[in-house]
């Protein structure tokens, strides 16, 4: 059985429907990228996931078990299982590189501090900024706050890594050191749900790659597929204008 | 008839001009707790309360925000009397500061409850946080720094404000300005000397806040 | 409340309407002129101490501490200094002369902060160019830099201004014949403090609300864009 399964899943925006009859499966260590036009429901469903939106029909399982998203309870353990990183970042910005990584263990899952402090130096060591340690976020890059976050994902321990566009918001000149840092994931064997622009990269890494379009998934395929033989005209008309560039 | 300035004529009157600076600091310190308590209360009834009281508490706040603090007194003073409300000079000073403060705090605090970012919570919540963590640990250190330099200058403002208790009698700095001049007639001298008395306790505030907030806040620019 | 509405009709007769329409008038025009001279004496000073125009330290240093002085002084004190100083000096001049300084003098230093807050709003690659086209910095300051500071300049400005309105209400201490001085003569003759000054408030609320509102309309609709 697959690492992630999710069947049927619908989520409203109020009346709006934004997410109709998802299914998607991701074996343990796989990368998985969605991409798809603006609106098109990725970064709700990442959003549905990780339970910040409550989804109105449909099942999740990880690691065989059903995840309940029904109560406040069970939402805590939703999120040992998902760790999502945002596109703008969203740091706290009034604790350091390194509280920002330490906070949610020490505080939330009540972890010896000494310990955690310990990990969250080698994350951060391990994205690179070993240096950058005690900075505030304001201080900070955007690719070196969005590294952070990631570390900060990490330090959880999550089961699944869930990037929304997280080089959306950067400079051209800092989406590579994100990017790298995906890679050394990746290498790791953490299983990671990408929504991305960044194609090339979703070609180089990702092994499988699913279209949406208005709240549904179109096609699922490896990326050679995808982009070199897409068996949906939709799917076709996108990745043809998107290529262009 | 020259007038030639004579400060050695009021130098004996320092000290006890320093005490009327002593109590300036406390009127403004009260001031500032009481209108603080009152702006938290009302912000906290305009972020969330029902129709009615954020009806009452706008039009308190617009009320005071556009009408003299010295007419208020005045009307506190004065005609509250005739409707079986009767203070001293020093109560009515008190309450009036203290309602105009809030005024001007209420609209500061407000505007700290609307600059809550709500990507910061919702990153906190997919970390984990219950409803508590997340207030304690994002959302009060986030208002914390936000408010922090209004506050700062609002207080600076206060401290400014409470010469017109002078007007009521109250012996704080300007009042006893001018029992000083009543006694020495060097009014120009006196009168420069209470200035400058004003421009030291605000510029020891403004460095002293200043200091706070570069301190626990990481504030970067000056208060007032 | 009864005893209010008794003397109500006596009160709102058309000598004290007229009385008081004359004090609202000397409000507005001693708000009017105060505020006009200060902020044209504030921008004044705000220019003094731009690095970019005057490259005179000193002269730079005097505006600073003229400003830092000016906007730490009570009004009251500030009143009561420039009113000694006037009559010990031997200008024999009006109590609106005394209270128009004042004001003039209070507006100035608080628009110089925010004519200064708005010039350094303007990114400084903005002082680049013009130099590099080789303007000087009055002209780079005209041409370049506020047309795009006013939009920062004016709302705050603005609300300093209905501040001052309400300062006004301090000169009645020196007998200038205002709202306030108005309310405490028709006091004297027996109206009740309730009515007199409930009324003044009321024609103060009706001065700064309009200009209050107007600040916080301009403010939102000079905003500049984020992006």
């Amino acid at each position: 059985m697959p690492h992630l399964v999710i069947e049927k899943l619908s989520a409203d925006y109020g009346a709006t429907p934004v997410l109709i009859d998802v299914d998607l499966a991701v074996e343990r260590g796989e990368i998985v990228a969605i991409i798809g036009p603006s609106g098109s429901g990725k970064s709700t469903l990442l959003r549905v996931l990780t339970g910040l939106l409550k989804p109105r029909a449909g099942h999740v399982h990880v690691a065989g078990t059903e995840v309940n998203y029904a109560s406040a309870e069970a939402l805590r353990k939703v999120r040992d299982r998902f760790a999502i990183v945002f596109q703008q970042f969203n740091l706290f910005q009034n604790m350091t590189a390194l509280r920002n990584v330490t906070i949610a263990p020490t505080i939330v899952k009540k972890r010896n501090a000494a310990e955690v402090e310990r990990e969250a130096r080698e994350l951060l060591t391990k994205v690179g900024l070993a240096h950058r340690i005690d900075a505030y976020p304001d201080e900070m890059s955007g690719g070196q706050q969005q590294r952070v976050a990631i570390a900060r994902a990490l330090a959880l321990k999550p089961d699944i890594l869930l990037l929304d566009e997280v080089t959306s918001a950067l400079d051209p000149e800092l989406v590579a050191e994100v990017l790298d840092t995906i890679r050394l994931l990746a290498q790791d064997g953490m299983t990671m749900l990408i929504v991305s622009h960044e194609m090339a990269f979703v070609r180089e890494v990702a092994s499988k790659v699913v279209f949406m379009a208005d709240g549904r998934v179109v096609e699922v395929g490896p990326p050679a597929q995808i982009f070199d033989a897409p068996e949906t005209t939709r799917c076709a008309d996108f990745v043809r204008r998107i290529l262009r560039h | 008839m020259a007038y030639t300035l004579q400060f050695g004529q009021v130098t004996p009157y320092l000290g006890y001009l320093a005490g009327g600076a002593w109590l300036a600091l406390q009127l403004a310190a009260i001031g500032f707790v009481v209108g603080w308590a009152i702006g938290l209360v009302c912000a906290a009834i305009l972020h969330y309360g029902p129709w009615l009281p954020r009806k009452i508490v706008r039009a308190y706040v617009v009320f005071f925000l556009n009408t003299p603090l010295l007419v208020q007194i005045f009307f506190i003073y004065f005609a509250l009397p005739d409707w079986g409300i009767v203070l001293s000079s020093f109560q009515a000073v008190v309450i009036g500061m203290s309602l105009n403060a809030g005024a001007y705090l209420t609209e500061i605090q407000r505007a700290g409850f609307n600059s809550i970012r709500r990507e910061e919570i919702e990153a906190a919540e997919t970390l984990g946080f219950s409803r508590l963590q997340s207030i304690r640990h994002v959302i009060v250190p986030h208002i914390c720094k936000v408010l922090f330099p209004p506050l700062s200058n609002q207080y600076i403002i206060l401290t400014m404000t409470t010469s017109i208790a002078a007007i009521f009698g109250v012996e704080e700095l300007t009042g006893r300005t001018y029992n000083i001049n009543a006694q020495t007639f060097r009014a120009l001298e006196i009168f420069s000397i209470a200035a400058l008395y004003y421009v030291a306790l605000t510029l020891v505030a403004s460095a002293a806040l200043y200091s706070i907030g570069r301190y626990f806040f990481r504030i970067k620019g000056k208060v007032f | 409340m009864a005893a209010l509405l008794e003397e109500a009709p006596r009160f709102f007769g058309y000598y004290n309407m007229l009385f008081l329409g004359q004090a609202f008038a000397f409000t507005a025009l001693l708000s009017l002129v105060g505020c006009g001279g200060g902020f044209v004496f504030g921008f004044g000073l705000a220019v003094l101490r731009s690095e970019r125009i005057v490259r005179f330290a000193p002269l730079r240093w005097v505006a600073t501490v003229y400003v830092e002085l000016f906007r730490r002084i009570p009004f009251l004190v500030k009143l009561m200094v420039i009113f000694f100083a006037f009559q010990l000096a031997g200008f024999d001049v009006s109590g609106f002369v005394v209270a128009a300084t004042t004001v003039a003098l209070s507006a100035s230093a608080f628009s110089a902060e925010n004519v200064r807050a708005g010039l350094e709003a303007v990114h400084k690659n903005q002082w680049d160019a013009a130099e590099a086209m080789n303007m000087g910095g009055l002209t780079a300051l005209r041409r370049v830099i506020l047309p795009q500071a006013w939009r920062i300049i004016i709302p705050p400005s603005m609300t300093y201004s209905v501040g001052l309105v309400k300062s006004t209400s301090i000169v009645s201490q020196i007998g200038v014949f205002e709202l306030t001085y108005a309310a405490k003569i028709l006091n004297q003759k027996g109206f009740s403090a309730g009515i007199c000054f409930g009324t003044i408030l009321l024609l103060y609320f009706a001065l700064c609300y309009p200009l209050n509102l107007m600040a916080a309309r301009l403010e939102s609709k000079l905003a500049p864009s984020r992006h």
